[in-house]
C-alpha cells in the first residue's frame, strides 16, 4: 500500500470516526445519568435524516436553513421519546426499561417503514460539501475536513456547556446520585429530558453528516451505526464524554483500516466492533476512560 | 394429587386427538400457524428460562436459532439436493455427504447450538444488565455475518433450499410438550430455584452459596438447546433458510411473547406464544389491504409491526406484569379461579332443580 493511499484511507477512517464520536457522546450522556442504553438512539439518528431529505427535497428549503431547524425537530424528538417511553418507568425495574426502550426503537423504525416507505431514498448533497480537493495525488471530498471540524465545534460547545453552565452542575449532579440532586434543587425530569434533547440534537448533526457523506437513507439506516456508536462509548468507558471521542477515533479508524490493509475481511466489517466489544469487556470493562465504580450492595 | 394426574391425562389424550384430527383435516395454512404457534411456544419458554427465571437479559435467541436451523437443514438435505444449492462455492468436504434422520439431525442442531452458547456464555455471562444485552445481540449479529461469509459451509447469502418438510405437527408439538416438560421440571428444582434467587438478587444468592457462574452457565445452554431446536424445526417446516432471516426482529418477536405472558410464567409464555403467533398471521391484512365492506384502505409494509412494538411498549408501561406475571396456570390454581366456581356452582345448582322435580 502506497502511503498516498493510506492517507486516503485515513482521512476516511478520521471522518467516520467524528461521526461515530457524535453519535456515541449521545449514548454515553443518557447512560451517564440513567444508566440505561437508549436503544432508540440510532432510530433517532435515522428520523434525523428523513427530515433533512423532507427540507431540502420535498420543501425546497435551502441546506443552510434546513439544518440547523432539523437539529431542534430532532431533539424535539428525543425528547418525546423520553416522556413516552422512559419516564412513565423511572421507577420500574431495569429489565422493563430496557425493554420498553427496544420498543420504542422498534416503533420508531416501523413508523418510518410506513410513512417514508422502505426504499432507500437517495439522501441531497449539496455542492458545498462534496466539491473534491486534491492534496498532491490524493483526492479527498470537501466534506471529509468538515465533518472533524463540525464535530470539534460541537464537542467544545458541549464540554463548555458540561462543565461551566448551572445546567451542566445538573447534569454532573444527576450522573452521580438522582435523590440527592433532587434535594439540592435540581428538576431531574426537565434535565433528563434536556440531556435527551442535546444527545439526540448531536445524533442530528451526525446523521445529516452521514447522509451526505453515505448518500442513500432507509428506515434501518440507524441500527448498525447506532450499536457501533454504543460500542464506541463503552470502548471509550461510558458516562465520559471525551471517552466516547476517543471510542469513537478508535472504532471508525480501526474499521477503514482493517478493510483496507485486509480485504479479505470485508465482509466481517460489522462484525468487528463487536468483536472489540467483548475484548474490551472482558478486560476492561469500564473502557479506556471510565471511572473504576464498586459495586455498593 | 390424583384428580390431577388424571385431569392431565385426559387433556394429553384430547390434545393428541386434536392434533390427529388437525393433521388429517384442516387446511394446510392452519396447520402451518399451528406448527409456528408450537415452535414460538418452545422458542418463548427457552427465552423465558434465560431472562425471565434467571434475569439474564439476553438478546440472542436469534442467533442460537439460527445455529441450530442450519445445522438441522444440513444434516437433513440429501446430498444430491445439497449439490444443486452450493453452485457459487461447492460445500465443503464432510458435510456434502453426510445425512441423518431428522430427530438426530434436530438432537445435533441443538447441542451444537448449546455448545455455541457455551462458548459465548463462558466471557458473556460475566457481564451484567444492558452490557449483556448489548454483547449477545452482537453475538447475534456476528452469526448473522459469518453465515453470510462462509459460502462453501452455508451457501452464504444464497441461503439453503429445498430443506425436506419433515416438521409437522406431531413434531412440533410433542417437542413443544416437551420443552415445557423438561423446563417445568428445571424450574422446579433445586436448580431452578437457585435460578430465580439469581434472578432476585445476585449478591444475596452468591452469599446464599449458590455458585453464579455455574447457575448461569446452565441456564444459558439449556436455553440455547432449545433454541436451537426451535430453529431446526423452523427450518424445516419453512423448507428454506437464510441469513436474513434471523435479524433482530426475529428476537423482538420472541421476546413480544415472554413480556406480554409474563416474566417468569412458562404458562404464560404458552398463551402468548398462541396469541402473538396468531396476531401475526391475523394482522397481515394491515400490511396488504384493510377491507371496511364499503371502502378498501390499502395497507401499508411495517404497520403490523407498529402495531406490535406499540403493543410490547403498552404492556410494559401499563401492564409490567403480562398476562401471568410470575404465576402458573394449574389445575389447582385454574379449579379455584372464580369462573370455574361460578360455573361449577350454577351446575351444581341446576342438578339440585332437576333433582328435586323428579
Amino acid at each position: 500500500m502506497t502511503f498516498d493511499l493510506f492517507l486516503q484511507h485515513l482521512s476516511n477512517g478520521i471522518s467516520l470516526g467524528s461521526l461515530y464520536a457524535l453519535i456515541a457522546i449521545g449514548y454515553t450522556m443518557v447512560y451517564g445519568i440513567l444508566r440505561l442504553i437508549n436503544f432508540a438512539h440510532g432510530d433517532i439518528f435515522m428520523m434525523a435524516t428523513y427530515f433533512a431529505f423532507f427540507g431540502i427535497v420535498t420543501f425546497g428549503i435551502p441546506w443552510y436553513i434546513t439544518f440547523p431547524v432539523i437539529l431542534i425537530i430532532t431533539a424535539l424528538l428525543g425528547m418525546t421519546v423520553e416522556a413516552t417511553a422512559y419516564r412513565p418507568l423511572r421507577d420500574a425495574p431495569k429489565i422493563s426499561i430496557l425493554i420498553s426502550a427496544i420498543g420504542a426503537s422498534f416503533l420508531l423504525e416501523n413508523l418510518a417503514i410506513v410513512l417514508f416507505g422502505g426504499v432507500p431514498k437517495p439522501f441531497p448533497t449539496p455542492e458545498v460539501f462534496t466539491d473534491v480537493v486534491k492534496i498532491g495525488t490524493v483526492s479527498i471530498q470537501k466534506l471529509t475536513f468538515y465533518i472533524p471540524v463540525v464535530t470539534i465545534v460541537f464537542l467544545v460547545g458541549l464540554t463548555y456547556l458540561i462543565n461551566k453552565t448551572k445546567v451542566g452542575m445538573a447534569m454532573r449532579a444527576l450522573s452521580k446520585d438522582h435523590e440527592t440532586a433532587r434535594v439540592m434543587g435540581v428538576n431531574v425530569n426537565q434535565i433528563i429530558s434536556l440531556t435527551f434533547g442535546i444527545g439526540s440534537m448531536l445524533a442530528a448533526v451526525g446523521g445529516i453528516m452521514w447522509g451526505l457523506k453515505f448518500p442513500q437513507i432507509s428506515p434501518l439506516m440507524g441500527v448498525i451505526p447506532g450499536m457501533k456508536c454504543f460500542i464506541a462509548a463503552v470502548i471509550g468507558g461510558i458516562g465520559n464524554i471525551k471517552g466516547a471521542v476517543v471510542g469513537g477515533f478508535i472504532l471508525g479508524v480501526g474499521e477503514i483500516l482493517l478493510v483496507a490493509f485486509l480485504p479479505d475481511l470485508t465482509g466481517y466489517r460489522d462484525a468487528f466492533a463487536f468483536v472489540l466489544l467483548i475484548l474490551i469487556l472482558l478486560y476492561k470493562p469500564t473502557g479506556i476512560m471510565g471511572e473504576q465504580i464498586a459495586e455498593k450492595v | 394429587m390424583r384428580r390431577n394426574t388424571i385431569l392431565t391425562a385426559i387433556a394429553l389424550l384430547l390434545l393428541i386427538g386434536f392434533i390427529a384430527v388437525a393433521d388429517n383435516f384442516f387446511d394446510l395454512y392452519i396447520v402451518r400457524i399451528l406448527n409456528l404457534c408450537a415452535i414460538y411456544t418452545i422458542l418463548g419458554l427457552s427465552m423465558n428460562l434465560i431472562n425471565g427465571f434467571t434475569g439474564l437479559f439476553s438478546l440472542g435467541h436469534a442467533g442460537f436459532m439460527a445455529v441450530g436451523a442450519y445445522v438441522t437443514a444440513l444434516l437433513t438435505i440429501p446430498p444430491d439436493v445439497k449439490k444443486q444449492i452450493f453452485y457459487m462455492t461447492p460445500i465443503m468436504s464432510p458435510l456434502d455427504v453426510m445425512n441423518l434422520p431428522f430427530p438426530l439431525a434436530l438432537l445435533g442442531g441443538g447441542l451444537l447450538t448449546a455448545f455455541v452458547a457455551y462458548l459465548i456464555g463462558a466471557p458473556a455471562l460475566k457481564l451484567k444488565g444492558d452490557y449483556l444485552a448489548i454483547a449477545t445481540l452482537g453475538f447475534g449479529e456476528i452469526i448473522r455475518v459469518i453465515f453470510t461469509n462462509t459460502q462453501s459451509i452455508t451457501n452464504g447469502a444464497l441461503g439453503l433450499k429445498g430443506i425436506p418438510n419433515t416438521t409437522n405437527l406431531w413434531w412440533s408439538f410433542g417437542t413443544a410438550l416437551f420443552t415445557l416438560v423438561v423446563i417445568a421440571s428445571l424450574i422446579n428444582s433445586s436448580y431452578g430455584r437457585a435460578l430465580m434467587a439469581i434472578r432476585e438478587d445476585e449478591v444475596a444468592a452468591e452469599s446464599m452459596g449458590i455458585h453464579l457462574a455455574k447457575h448461569k452457565n446452565l441456564s444459558f445452554i439449556i436455553g440455547a438447546f432449545f433454541a436451537g431446536i426451535g430453529g431446526g424445526l423452523l427450518g424445516n417446516l419453512l423448507g428454506t433458510i437464510d441469513p436474513k432471516m434471523f435479524t433482530f426482529t426475529l428476537t423482538f418477536n420472541i421476546l413480544l411473547i415472554i413480556v406480554l405472558g409474563g416474566m417468569g410464567s412458562l404458562s404464560g409464555s404458552v398463551i402468548s406464544a398462541f396469541v402473538v403467533t396468531i396476531a401475526n398471521e391475523w394482522l397481515r391484512f394491515l400490511d396488504e389491504q384493510i377491507n371496511l365492506g364499503f371502502v378498501v384502505i390499502q395497507g401499508k409494509v411495517g404497520t403490523r409491526m407498529v402495531v406490535f412494538s406499540v403493543l410490547l411498549m403498552v404492556v410494559v408501561l401499563f401492564y409490567r406484569h403480562g398476562l401471568m406475571g410470575n404465576r402458573e396456570l394449574t389445575w389447582d390454581s385454574l379449579l379455584n379461579s372464580k369462573i370455574w366456581r361460578g360455573i361449577s356452582a350454577r351446575w351444581r345448582k341446576t342438578a339440585v332443580a332437576e333433582g328435586g322435580e323428579k
